[in-house]
């Protein structure tokens, strides 16, 4: 056996040169001091790796057009297997290799690894940052939510401002300052197309270098016998990509990437935020106003970029060891703090958002409920009626699944088994109910709409949908309006309310009907603020119609 | 094979158990990151999207105006979910009434390799244009290539108003 396989290592050997063409490489010589600090290279390839393999499966069963990206999307997160890891994977691991790029280059900029004659490999390394930036910004676009659209507008508008070539560029990215779908197919074109080989070019370009000129030695190296990269270093480098691994994977199982909703260009109180590796830059926008503007956009982040790509022309200094280089140990430290404080500063000032965040990515069934049904989920939880009774999922409990009992049941006979659950059904151990008659019926409209597809709103809606809904349904709002088509029209239908007034006016309507809509036959209602935040987070999460 | 000399090391008896310890962590690294990665993704692309409602009936109109033995085509309208999309479509079927009064809906492809096939009045068969199979007015093979008789739609009638479900295959696996 051992020599049929002999056989075909060798006609491999003599037909391509392979097998010794690997064991050139992972047998190179490395110096004596390499070890942990080396690994980053080696994290950021896996992390390519792993971005290009979920990349390709989101691609499988994603539509790259606005309006159908966003059904994709949603279709890969609620419809499929292992979709939501998929895209969390993509999602986290985008952060990841920022932030491993960045720490590769940190610590080849402290041992001062750039010098002489490794300023090419140095430079090659500066440009795949940017196109890992690149990556960044394009993929934020791609799902078409309101956070991809109106984060790309932003950016559309800061290439914009270029001087002299802002009007080139935005033509390029595709329109005249607005989002569309000739924008989407560029971004996109960008992102899977030219982006992808490009950077395998320059990786292998990267690495090429690496090997041409060694591994970076430091102070003292040539003293010790030299290292094989080959299993040592593999070894810390694979220990190191298996902690990323771990870390990304529990990042993508259990931080959800939530999916707002689809771009909304007329929603205009969406506030929109970049990715945190882009808030700095964000931030220092801020600090320039007016004519001024232009420096914070594009000059200072192109003076930074160009300050990158000079450091090993402008530090030409002897090598000398780590602990001896405090400059640049310094301005590592300056670059820390300017950049912690810039982004800690636009986190601070993240205005609330006006709309409630609702994701999309779940089930939003609970979105069809009226809000009578809705104060029904409010009492079904307060009550704990999961607690005895399965919902649709199968469970073994001690009271029978209320998704299969409502069909032959009426309302009448839900509330008096409510309060009297021994008269109604001889021998059940259910307690009764403690809730007045207004809101029996609401659990019992709950219990009459409940079914095996709609239970999961159970636990799905959100708190302040079934407070806000208590709050409606107080103030018996359903005899002027109507939600998702149940209520009366004396007063306009509430569906879509986001998109017809702001959180403000509707607040201070409430307050003085009179005074922002004259003639209107709505008193004024005064609404403590808690119940107010939950009923209009509420109205502003109801869909058109 | 001929090794290239001096790129292996000759690692001395300590180095061997550190070595092989290193070795074997590498491979099994790669295997457990290998497995993670591949099986959810293998039951992203394999699984399929998770099931959806079916089984619809389809409107496909009156039925009164049909004559025993003389098959005409009808067309319905369902809704079907195709990935992330719901489409609305046409669907046909070959309808005829048997002499018992029952009423039978014939899918409009031919079992052979799906081209669409059609009643020809004259020669009072279903005929398919591709490779000339020939079906009798129940389904069954005459001639041809086909493998197996036209598959049949399941049918409901109320009142009038004939009703399609699902197309299945003929029971019969050949004629």
């Amino acid at each position: 056996m051992k020599r049929h396989w002999q056989s075909v290592a060798d006609w491999l050997e003599h037909r391509t040169g392979l097998p010794n063409a690997v064991r050139r490489f992972l047998y190179e010589e490395i110096p004596a001091s390499s070890g942990w600090r080396q690994v980053f290279g080696s994290v950021a390839v896996f992390l390519f790796l792993v971005q290009a393999f979920t990349g390709v499966l989101l691609a499988f069963n994603y539509a790259p057009t606005p309006g159908d990206a966003y059904n994709s999307m949603r279709y890969i997160l609620t419809e499929l297997t292992g979709g939501r890891l998929m895209r969390g994977l993509h999602h986290w691991g985008a952060s990841m290799i920022i932030v491993v790029v960045v720490l590769h280059m940190i610590q080849v900029f402290l041992y001062g690894a750039y010098k002489k004659p490794r300023e090419a490999t140095w430079i090659v390394g500066v440009t795949l940052l940017l196109l890992t930036l690149a990556y960044g910004l394009t993929g934020y676009l791609l799902p078409w939510d309101n956070r991809a659209y109106w984060g790309t507008v932003v950016t559309t508008q800061i290439a914009a401002q270029a001087p002299v070539v802002g009007p080139y560029l935005t033509r390029l990215l595709g329109g005249g300052g607005a989002v569309g779908v000739v924008t989407f197919a560029r971004f996109f074109g960008l992102h899977v197309l030219l982006l992808p080989p490009a950077t395998i070019l320059l990786v292998v370009l990267h690495i090429y270098l690496v090997r041409k000129h060694g591994v970076a030695p430091v102070p003292g190296d040539e003293l010790l016998p030299r290292k094989k990269f080959y299993p040592q270093q593999v070894f810390k480098d694979t220990v190191a990509i298996f902690i990323a691994f771990a870390v990304l994977f529990t990042l993508a199982v259990v931080a959800r990437v939530p999916l707002e909703k689809m771009a909304d260009p007329s929603d205009t109180s969406y506030i929109p935020r970049p990715e945190w590796y882009f808030l700095f830059l964000f931030q220092t926008l801020k600090l320039f106003s007016g004519p001024l503007e232009v420096v914070g956009a594009v000059v200072l982040p192109g003076l930074a970029v160009l300050a990158l790509v000079l450091v090993p022309f402008i530090d030409r200094a002897r090598l000398v060891k780590v602990t001896r280089r405090t400059a640049a140990f310094a301005f590592v430290a300056l670059a820390a703090v300017a950049w912690t404080g810039l982004t800690a500063v636009a986190v601070a000032s993240t205005p609330r958002e006006e709309t409630a965040k609702i994701d999309y990515s779940g089930p939003t069934d609970w979105l069809q409920l009226s809000p009578e049904e809705m104060t029904g989920v409010a009492y079904f939880r307060q009550e704990r009626c999961a607690s005895c009774h399965a919902i649709g999922d199968g469970a073994s409990k001690a009271g029978p699944d209320l998704t299969q009992t409502s069909a032959h049941k009426d309302a009448g006979w839900m509330i008096e088994h409510f309060k009297h659950p021994d008269a109604m059904r001889p021998g059940s151990s259910m307690p009764p109910i403690q809730l007045d008659d207004d809101q029996l019926n609401s659990l019992a409209a709950f219990l009459l709409k409940l079914n095996p597809k709609n239970a999961s709103a159970i636990q799905n809606a959100p708190d302040f949908a079934t407070a806000g809904a208590l709050v409606y349904e107080a103030h018996r709002c359903g005899e002027c309006h109507s939600v998702n088509g149940v209520g009366e029209d004396a007063g306009p239908a509430l569906n879509g309310l986001s998109s017809r007034r702001s959180r403000s006016w509707v607040v201070q309507h409430f307050a003085d009907p009179s005074k922002l809509s004259p003639g209107t036959k709505m008193k004024p209602y005064q609404i403590p603020a808690k119940d107010m935040e939950n009923l209009t987070a509420y109205l502003f999460s109801l869909p058109e119609q | 094979m001929q090794k290239v000399d001096g790129i292996e090391p000759t690692p001395d008896a300590e180095g061997t158990t550190r070595r092989s310890f290193h070795i074997g962590a590498i491979y099994a690294i790669g295997a457990c990151i290998t497995a993670a990665l591949g099986a959810p993704a293998a039951a992203y692309l394999l699984l399929g999207p998770k099931a959806r409602k079916s089984e619809e009936w389809i409107d496909f109109g009156d039925v009164s105006k049909l004559s025993a033995g003389q098959p005409i085509e009808m067309v319905g309208r369902r809704t079907r979910t195709d990935g992330w999309k719901v489409i609305s479509e046409k669907v046909t079927a070959w309808v005829v009434k048997e002499p018992d009064g029952g009423v039978v809906a014939f899918g409009p492809r031919c079992t052979h390799l799906g081209c669409a096939h059609h009643w020809d009045g004259n020669k009072a068969k279903f005929v398919c244009p591709c490779h000339n199979s020939l079906f009798s007015v129940n389904g069954a093979v005459l001639s041809g290539p086909a493998p197996r008789p036209l598959d049949r739609y399941t049918v409901k009638i109320e009142g009038n108003k004939l009703l399609l479900g699902g197309l299945a295959r003929n029971p019969e696996t050949s004629a």
